[in-house]
């Protein structure tokens, strides 16, 4: 374990694609931390999952006109989140149906685009991320995104935490709730591409949900939360580096697991929520009325 | 003189079906009013689309004279219980800030003295001693409480609340109808949204008696007679059990 640390961190020092790897993978862990908790207070983690899958089209069509994959996966993600708000405001088809519905879709036009490009190694990538191939572009654009993410966030905090909590009031004194939904989906796209190099696509609603599920568990302060959500985000993507290093695994499946692992951890020892404090308390409580 | 809130011919629908139908009712400033009516008559509808929160078929609404939109952040709104994700990550102290949010405008964070101003709320509703309690911690009256005391931060004209009644501790309404109370006599309008009749008389100086259409709006006693109440409680013989039955439950 020790040579391995040492090793990483000689690596670290001498290689140049690391350094930015772990660079990215940090933005990205803080930028998701801090997007997820607004997306799972939002009760929209079925949401989040739907965008992410749903810029790959956008992301192919990029790809064949030579342009930044931000772009197209903004598109076909706010579209996606326009499109499936239409459905099931216009039929009796159910919120979640209309997004099993339109997601699948538009992810099998992402594949089928990919496939007649015959590039089925840029969807592995794209599916799976391929953190240790940032480029220096890349670098700059989750930059960007990480510093539009933060940047909105704190200047909006007020109208985000009345708005998630109580939109009813939100609304009363004149918030446009309806338009901080569409910026959160045009965030979420972003953060979608931020993600792309680091877990990919299909992880990344891991990255979202799992982190602020954590700190959900921790805290009873949603400002508290987000530093936790970030915090563990960070942690998540420099332990799974380094162990997709090590070990020679896809990044994506190691960082989400380090983050699997620390939920895991707050589930049964959370002071608060945990079921093992629970369970051990509830039986202390019996044992003293069977006295 | 003007009136704090008139409505004028509201028709409104809800999932297709029109729930609130050709509603004409004025308040005058300074008077505590009950919205009452049996089950699905379209009272929290009636409440929501009069505060603009659902749109509306048809009708003009008008606040002091003006439109809506010129009073909005000095309306107070307290949701149904139910509206609530209680145990959202917020703490008790925090909630009642909300109330300021309104009028600081944007990119403006709370002050000491608007915290200060929040605690003094809570002291209102006496619960000033659980401001760092997550709200889920709390027992249904004092989260009903705690709310009442987020619209008094608000510093607010007029006040709408849905049902604050419901779920709640006998001393925790006590305490929630004496600060309507002192509200009125401080001039201020309120509109509540109940479905105790027993107590209607005595909680509010005006009601309105609601069944899809306007029964009857106008002083308690009056609305309170058999033959008026009948009216719009027709399919419900539970009316007829002894006092303050609880006819929606």
């Amino acid at each position: 374990m020790n040579m391995n640390m040492i090793d990483f961190f000689e690596a670290l020092f001498q290689y140049e694609f690391l350094q930015k790897a772990l660079f990215t993978s940090v933005m990205v862990g803080v930028i998701c931390g801090i997007v997820g908790c607004f997306i799972i207070l939002r009760g929209m983690s079925l949401m989040g999952d739907a965008i992410s899958h749903a810029v790959l089209p956008g992301v192919a069509i990029s790809y064949m006109l030579g342009i930044s994959f931000f772009f197209g996966a903004v598109i076909t993600g706010v579209l996606t989140a326009i499109g499936i708000g239409y459905v099931s405001q216009n039929s009796r088809i159910k919120h979640d149906m209309a997004i099993g519905i339109m997601f699948t879709s538009m992810f099998a036009v992402g594949i089928v685009i990919i496939t007649l490009m015959k590039s089925s190694a840029d969807l592995y990538h794209i599916l799976f991320g391929n953190v240790l191939a940032v480029r220096m572009s890349d670098m700059w654009i989750t930059v960007g995104i990480g510093v539009l993410v933060i940047g909105l966030v704190t200047l909006f905090y007020k109208e985000l935490l009345v708005s998630t909590f109580d939109p009813t009031m939100a609304q009363s004194y004149g918030l446009p709730n309806k338009w901080i939904h569409y910026a959160l989906m045009v965030v979420l796209t972003m953060v979608t591409v931020a993600s792309l190099q680091t877990v990919g696509i299909v992880l990344v609603v891991a990255m979202l949900i799992t982190p602020a599920a954590t700190a959900y568990l921790l805290t009873n302060r949603l400002s508290v939360m987000i530093y936790l959500s970030a915090f563990f985000g960070i942690i998540a993507s420099v332990f799974g580096l380094y162990f997709s290093f090590i070990y020679n695994l896809a990044s994506g499946a190691t960082i989400v697991l380090v983050s699997a692992f620390m939920f895991a951890m707050a589930f049964f020892f959370s002071p608060s929520q945990g079921l093992v404090w629970k369970a051990l308390k509830a039986r202390k409580n019996r044992a003293e009325l069977m006295r | 003189m003007k009136y704090a809130l008139e409505i004028e011919r509201l028709f409104v629908s809800y999932l297709g079906n029109q729930v609130v139908k050709d509603i004409t009712f004025s308040v005058k400033k300074g008077s505590l009013v009950g919205i009452i009516g049996p089950n699905g008559a379209g009272k929290s509808t009636l409440m929501k689309a009069a505060l603009n929160l659902i749109s509306k078929d048809k009708g003009d609404i008008k606040i002091f004279g003006e439109p809506l939109k010129k009073w909005k952040k000095n309306i107070a709104y307290v949701p149904q219980r139910s509206d609530i994700d209680w145990d959202f990550p917020i703490t008790v102290i925090d909630v009642v800030l909300l109330g300021t949010y309104p009028k600081l405008g944007l990119f403006k964070r709370p002050s000491r003295s608007d915290r200060e101003w929040a605690q003094e709320c809570l002291k209102t509703v006496g619960m000033e001693n659980f401001s760092g309690r997550q709200i889920g911690e709390l027992s249904g009256g004092q989260q009903q409480r705690v709310f009442l005391a987020r619209a008094l931060a608000q510093k607010a004209e007029l006040f709408f609340l849905d049902e604050p009644f419901v779920g709640i501790d006998v001393a925790s309404e006590e305490t929630i109808i004496n600060i309507l109370r002192d509200l009125k006599k401080e001039g201020k309008t309120i509109l509540v949204v109940h479905h105790d009749l027993g107590k209607a008389e005595s909680y509010f100086d005006h009601l309105l008696l609601l069944n899809q259409h306007m029964i009857h709006y106008g002083a308690s006693e009056e609305v309170l007679q058999p033959e008026v109440i009948t009216k719009a409680y027709a399919n419900q013989f539970s009316f007829l059990q002894p006092k303050g039955v609880n006819v929606t439950s």
